[in-house]
C-alpha cells in the first residue's frame, strides 16, 4: 500500500513581505478580524472537509509526514492545527514516527504556544530567520528582531522539539559578504538540526520585483551570490551539517522527510487554497483564493482548479530535474547513454563527483550545484 | 469640355506626331506627384469618377504605403486644348523618385520632350528633385515649373517661385500654381503642357527604333515592356529584335495604357505604349535597350543604354535555416521584375545558408528586403551593407571584393573604393552641422550655392561606403529632417582601408567582419566587441571577444564564465512550473547558433547587426501599425 504525505496550506499573514509571492493574504485584503480566532476555526473546518475528500480519492493508507506551511501557520490556534493532525490520524494511518512540521514566525511564538503545538502533535518546527543583519531584514521588509530567533529556538528546544530548522536568505541587495557571514555564524550558534538557505529570487508582481524593475534596487551580481553559496556550504559542513539537497543542510538523520517526498517523486496531498498535489503521475492544484476555496468546499468538496497527467518523458524530465539536486544524485539506470555522455563533459569540468561517477551516480560538486539548471537543460530530452 | 471620350480621341498608331506631347513629372517623394496624376486622370476623364482611387497608378502596396513610385508607367490622356481647341494626346510618363533609380529616371526622361517640375510650395525643392532636374536639362527637355499644394496654410509660393526661377532660368511668374488636392490650376497645366512642350520628331520611314524605358513582370502576361517609338513603326505583325542581345521575339500584343491596357494595331512615331513578347524575365527586355524589327533592323541604337550595376552588397539569411529554399524561390520571383537585383548563395559559419545580394543602393536594398519578408512571409537577418572594393594584392593580382569574407589575407598593395558626388540641400542654419558630418565621413567639399536666402546646396565627394553606413539617418537627425541628399557615383579612389575581424574565443565570426577606414577600425572594434559582450550570455567558460586587423588585436573584451545558473527553491508547487520553464529554455537552446563552442542567441546576431537608426525605424513602424 502506497503512502501519502500531507501538505497543509495556511494562507494568512499579518502583513506581506516585500519579496514574497506565495499564496497568502492579509486581514486587510480579506476584510477579516486581525486576531484570526474565528478564521482559525472556520478555515480549519474547511481543511477537515478536504481531508475527508482526500480519503475518498486516495487509495493510500500510510501517512509518513505532515507539513504546515504558509502563509503563517502559527496564526492558527494550536488546537485547530491539532484538529488537522487528528483528522489525518483518523482517516489514514499516521505512522507513529511521522514527521509533523510547522513553519513559524520567530517574532510571534511564545513558550505557551510552542508547548501547545507539541501537544497538538507537531514535532518539528521551521523558523523563518532569513538574516541576522537588521538592514538586510529591512530590505526584505521583515520586521523581526534578530535576537528573537535565539529565544524562539531555545524555547522550542525546551518545549520538546528535537527537530528545529531555520530558513536563511542570501543575496539580498545591500548584503555584504560579512553580513552573510554573520547570518551563518548566528544560525550555527542556535540549537538547531537543520538549515535551509536560499538565494533571493526576485518574483515579478512583488514589491521587490517592482523596485528592481524601476531600478530603485539593484540585484547583486550572480558571482557574488555564488561566493555566498560556497561560503555557506563550507561553514555548514564544517559545523556538521551535511548538504542533502541544493539549498538544504542537516545533522545526519535530521533531513526533512517531507521535502524529500517532493524530490523523490512520492505521492502527496496538498490541502488548502492553491495547494498542489501529486498522485502517481497526476498533478492537480486547488483554486487559489481562500474565498473561491471556501465556495468549492461548500459545493461538494472538490477544491481542484486544474490538473495535468504527466507523460513518460515529462516524468523522466522531472526525475532528472529533482534528483540531480540531491546528495544521492541521479542514478545512471534512469538515464540514456546520450544523457550520460553529456554528463561526462560536466564531470571532466569538475561539476560532478568522481567517486559517485564510478558508482554510476551523477552527484553534483559544489560548483556543479551552482549550475544545476544548466546541466539539466543540457540533458533534458 | 476639354476632355475627349476615349473612343472619339485620336487612336494609337494613327495619331500624328504633331498631336502628341510626351512629358514626365519630376518631384520628390510626398510632394504630391501621385495626387496630381490622379487629378489629371480625373480631369481628362480616362478614369470614371466611381472607379477612382487614391494613387491610382501605383501598383504595389509598398508603393502606396511608402508614397514612393518604384516603377514608372505611361498613361495616354486625350485632351482638347483650351488654347487652340485642337485634340491632343498627352503621354504622362511616371518616373521613380529616388536616388537609387537614377538610371531608370534617365531612361524615362529620354522618352519625353518635356518635364513638369513639381515642387511642394511648403517645402521647396529637394536634392533628388534637383538631381533629376539637372538630368532633364541635360536631356534638353522643356521644363514647366509648377508649385503644388497652394491650398496649404504653410504654402510660400513666392519664395519657392524665386528659387525655381533661379534654378531653371525663368521668371518667378512663369511658375504655375496648382493643387493636386483641390484640382486648382490643373486644367491650365494640361493646356500649358500642350503649348510649351514640343511635339516629338522622328522618321516614320526609317528602320524602327523604340526605346525601352520600363519593363515589368506580370504573373499572367509575362514581361510587359514599355516603349517610346522614335522612328518607324511597331505593329503586331512584326517580329522584333533587341538591339543589345540580337535576340528575336514574337510580338504578341501592342497597346497603350489609358490607364487600363488597351490593345492597338501598333504604335507610330512619338507614341508611347507597351509590347508583350512572351519573355518571362525582365533581363531579356532591359530598360535602355532599343527595340527594332527583325526584317528591317536599325544599325544605330538609341544612345544611353547601360547595364544596371549593383553598388551595395549585403548578405540575407533566413532566421529559420529551414526557410532557405523559400528565400531562393522568393528571390527568383523578385528578380523576374528587377533587372538590377543580383544574388548568389552564400554560407556563413554564423548565420547558415543565405544569399549575397547586390543592390543599386540602400533604398533598393530596403525595398527588396521588405518585399521578401512581406510577400513570402520570411524573417530575415541582413548583414551590414558594404560597397564593392578593388583590391590589388602584394603579388599584383586585382580582386573585386563584394564581401568582407573575400578580402585577401596576405599583403595588400592598394584598395580602391567607389566615390560619389553628393549633393545636400538644406536650410542654411545647418551648414555647420552638415559640413561636420561630411568631414567625419571623409568628405571633400566641392562647392556651395545659395538657392535662396536661407536655403543652400552643398556639394561633397564622399566614399560611397560612408554613405552606406547610416549617413542618411545621421543627416536627417542632425538637421531635424530638413536636409535632403542625392548622390551619383563618379569613380573609384584609393583609400586607407583595412578589414576588421571579430573573433569569439579565437573563432572568426564572418557576419561581423567589416572593411573600414584605418582611422575608424578601432572605433568599429570597440563598438562591436562591447555590443557582443552585452548580447552574448555567460557560458560555462570564459569567452574572449577580440577585434583584429589580420593578426593584430585592436580591441578586446571578455565574457566571464557563468558560475551560477540554478533556482534555489523547488518544492511541491514549483515542480510543474520549473519543468515547463526548463523545457522552454531547452527549446530556446535549439535556436542558438554555435560559433565554435560558444552558443550565440539569434537575437544577439540581429541586435549586433542592427544600428540604432534601424531600431528607431522598427519602432516607428510598429507604432504606425498600432
Amino acid at each position: 500500500m502506497s503512502s501519502l504525505a500531507f501538505y497543509v496550506h495556511i494562507p494568512y499573514c499579518v502583513r506581506r513581505c516585500g519579496y514574497c509571492d506565495f499564496n497568502t493574504y492579509t486581514p486587510g485584503e480579506l476584510s477579516i478580524d486581525l486576531n484570526f480566532r474565528d478564521v482559525s476555526r472556520s478555515y480549519i473546518d474547511l481543511l477537515l472537509q478536504e481531508i475527508n475528500f482526500a480519503r475518498q480519492i486516495s487509495t493510500a493508507e500510510k501517512v509518513p509526514t505532515i507539513f504546515f506551511g504558509g502563509g503563517t501557520p502559527t496564526l492558527m490556534e494550536p488546537v485547530d492545527l491539532g484538529r488537522v493532525v487528528s483528522a489525518i490520524g483518523e482517516k489514514f494511518d499516521l505512522l507513529p514516527n511521522a514527521e509533523v512540521t510547522t513553519e513559524a514566525n520567530p517574532d510571534t511564538v511564545t513558550q505557551e504556544k510552542l508547548a501547545a503545538l507539541r501537544t497538538a502533535g507537531i514535532n518539528r518546527i521551521s523558523f523563518g530567520m532569513q538574516s541576522a543583519t537588521p538592514h538586510v531584514l529591512d530590505t526584505l521588509d521583515r520586521t523581526h528582531n534578530p535576537e528573537n530567533v535565539l529565544k524562539a529556538t531555545q524555547w522550542a528546544r525546551e518545549a520538546g522539539f528535537d527537530e528545529i530548522s531555520v530558513d536563511l536568505i542570501y543575496g539580498t541587495p545591500g548584503e555584504s559578504i560579512s553580513d552573510w557571514q554573520r547570518s551563518i555564524d548566528t544560525a550555527l550558534s542556535l540549537p538547531i538540526t537543520h538549515i535551509s538557505a536560499y538565494a533571493l529570487i526576485v518574483e515579478s508582481g512583488t514589491k521587490l520585483g517592482a523596485q528592481v524593475k524601476r531600478g530603485d534596487i539593484v540585484m547583486p551580481d550572480d558571482d557574488e551570490t555564488a561566493d555566498k553559496y560556497l561560503l555557506a556550504d563550507e561553514k555548514f559542513e564544517a559545523a556538521g551539517f551535511r548538504w542533502y539537497e541544493l539549498s538544504n543542510w542537516s545533522k545526519p538523520g535530521s533531513e526533512s522527510r517531507h521535502n524529500l517526498a517532493y524530490w523523490n517523486g512520492d505521492n502527496w496531498w496538498g490541502a488548502g487554497p492553491g495547494a498542489h498535489s501529486h498522485i502517481d503521475g497526476r498533478r492537480f492544484w486547488n483554486v487559489k483564493h481562500p474565498t473561491a476555496y471556501a465556495q468549492k468546499m461548500a459545493n461538494g468538496g472538490d477544491p481542484k482548479h486544474e490538473e495535468e497527467f504527466l507523460t513518460d518523458s515529462q516524468k523522466a524530465s522531472e526525475e532528472i530535474m529533482l534528483k540531480i539536486r540531491l546528495a544521492d544524485g541521479l542514478a545512471f539506470d534512469s538515464l540514456t547513454p546520450v544523457q550520460i555522455d553529456a554528463l561526462e563533459g560536466f564531470k571532466s569540468q569538475g561539476h560532478l563527483i568522481e567517486q559517485s561517477w564510478s558508482e554510476k551516480r551523477a552527484v553534483l560538486t559544489r560548483s556543479g550545484r551552482l549550475i544545476a539548471d544548466r546541466i539539466v537543460r543540457e540533458i533534458l530530452l | 469640355m476639354p476632355a475627349i471620350p476615349l473612343t472619339k480621341a485620336p487612336q494609337p498608331s494613327q495619331t500624328k506626331p504633331e498631336q502628341i506631347r510626351n512629358f514626365c513629372i519630376i518631384a520628390h517623394i510626398d510632394h504630391g506627384k501621385s495626387t496630381l496624376a490622379d487629378r489629371m486622370l480625373g480631369i481628362t476623364e480616362v478614369v470614371e469618377l466611381r472607379n477612382m482611387r487614391a494613387q491610382y497608378l501605383d501598383r504595389m502596396d509598398i508603393e502606396r504605403e511608402r508614397g514612393i513610385t518604384i516603377k514608372s508607367q505611361a498613361v495616354r490622356l486625350p485632351w482638347r486644348s483650351g488654347i487652340d481647341g485642337q485634340e491632343y494626346i498627352l503621354n504622362m510618363i511616371d518616373t521613380p523618385g529616388h536616388v537609387d533609380f537614377t538610371y531608370e529616371v534617365s531612361r524615362s526622361l529620354a522618352a519625353c520632350e518635356g518635364a513638369v517640375l513639381l515642387v511642394d510650395c511648403a517645402q521647396g525643392i529637394e536634392a533628388q528633385t534637383l538631381a533629376n532636374l539637372y538630368l532633364a536639362m541635360e536631356n534638353n527637355l522643356t521644363i514647366i515649373p509648377v508649385l503644388n499644394k497652394i491650398d496649404l496654410p504653410a504654402a510660400q509660393p513666392e519664395k519657392f517661385a524665386e528659387e525655381l526661377a533661379k534654378l531653371i532660368g525663368c521668371q518667378p511668374e512663369d511658375c504655375l500654381r496648382v493643387s493636386g488636392k483641390t484640382g486648382a490650376g490643373v486644367t491650365e497645366l494640361l493646356d500649358q503642357i500642350v503649348k510649351q512642350i514640343p511635339a516629338p520628331v522622328g522618321d516614320p520611314l526609317a528602320p524602327t527604333r523604340a526605346l525601352i524605358f520600363d519593363s515589368v513582370y506580370d504573373t499572367y502576361r509575362g514581361v510587359v515592356t514599355y516603349v517610346r517609338v522614335k522612328d518607324g513603326h511597331l505593329s503586331t505583325r512584326d517580329q522584333i529584335q533587341m538591339f543589345s542581345t540580337g535576340v528575336r521575339h514574337e510580338m504578341l500584343e501592342v497597346g497603350v495604357i489609358s490607364p487600363e491596357p488597351m490593345v492597338s494595331k501598333g504604335l507610330g512615331v512619338g507614341e508611347v505604349g507597351y509590347v508583350i513578347t512572351g519573355v518571362k524575365d525582365v533581363r531579356q527586355s532591359r530598360v535602355g535597350d532599343t527595340i527594332t524589327t527583325y526584317n528591317n533592323p536599325t544599325k544605330v541604337a538609341l544612345s544611353g543604354y547601360k547595364d544596371p550595376r549593383p553598388m551595395v552588397f549585403s548578405g540575407l539569411f533566413p532566421l529559420d535555416g529551414a526557410d532557405f529554399p523559400l528565400l531562393r524561390e522568393a528571390l527568383d520571383k523578385l528578380q523576374l521584375n528587377d533587372a538590377a537585383l543580383v544574388y548568389e548563395p552564400e554560407s556563413s559559419a554564423a548565420l547558415g545558408f543565405g544569399f549575397r545580394c547586390g543592390f543599386l543602393g540602400l533604398l533598393h536594398m530596403e525595398i527588396v528586403r521588405e518585399r521578401l519578408e512581406r510577400e513570402s512571409n520570411l524573417s530575415l537577418i541582413s548583414t551590414a551593407p558594404n560597397v564593392v572594393y578593388s583590391v590589388t594584392t602584394g603579388d599584383g593580382k586585382l580582386l573585386t571584393v563584394t564581401n568582407p569574407s573575400e578580402y585577401p589575407d596576405g599583403k595588400i598593395e592598394k584598395v580602391e573604393e567607389p566615390i560619389v558626388r553628393a549633393t545636400v540641400l538644406a536650410p542654411s542654419e545647418f551648414i555647420g552641422t552638415i559640413m561636420e558630418l561630411c568631414q567625419e565621413r571623409r568628405g571633400i567639399l566641392m562647392g556651395m550655392d545659395y538657392l535662396s536666402e536661407d536655403r543652400v546646396e552643398i556639394r561633397y565627394t564622399l566614399p560611397l561606403a560612408e554613405i552606406v553606413f547610416d549617413f542618411f539617418d545621421q543627416l536627417k537627425s542632425r538637421t531635424r529632417g530638413y536636409a535632403s541628399l542625392d548622390y551619383e557615383p563618379i569613380g573609384e579612389a584609393e583609400g586607407d582601408l583595412v578589414k576588421v575581424d571579430i573573433l569569439l574565443q579565437g573563432e572568426k565570426v564572418d557576419a561581423f567582419s567589416a572593411i573600414v577606414h584605418k582611422d575608424k577600425a578601432y572605433a568599429y572594434g570597440t563598438m562591436m566587441t562591447g555590443k557582443l559582450r552585452e548580447l552574448i550570455p555567460r557560458q560555462q567558460f570564459e569567452i574572449p571577444i577580440q577585434a583584429a586587423i589580420g593578426g593584430r588585436i585592436i580591441a578586446r573584451e571578455s565574457i566571464r564564465a557563468i558560475r551560477k545558473d540554478v533556482l534555489a527553491k523547488c518544492y511541491g508547487g514549483d515542480i510543474s512550473r520549473k519543468r515547463k520553464l526548463l523545457e522552454k529554455q531547452k527549446e530556446g537552446k535549439k535556436r542558438m547558433k554555435m560559433v565554435g563552442r560558444v552558443e550565440v542567441p539569434q537575437e544577439a546576431f540581429v541586435a549586433a547587426l542592427t544600428t540604432d537608426a534601424d531600431i528607431d525605424k522598427a519602432k516607428a513602424k510598429a507604432k504606425e501599425r498600432e
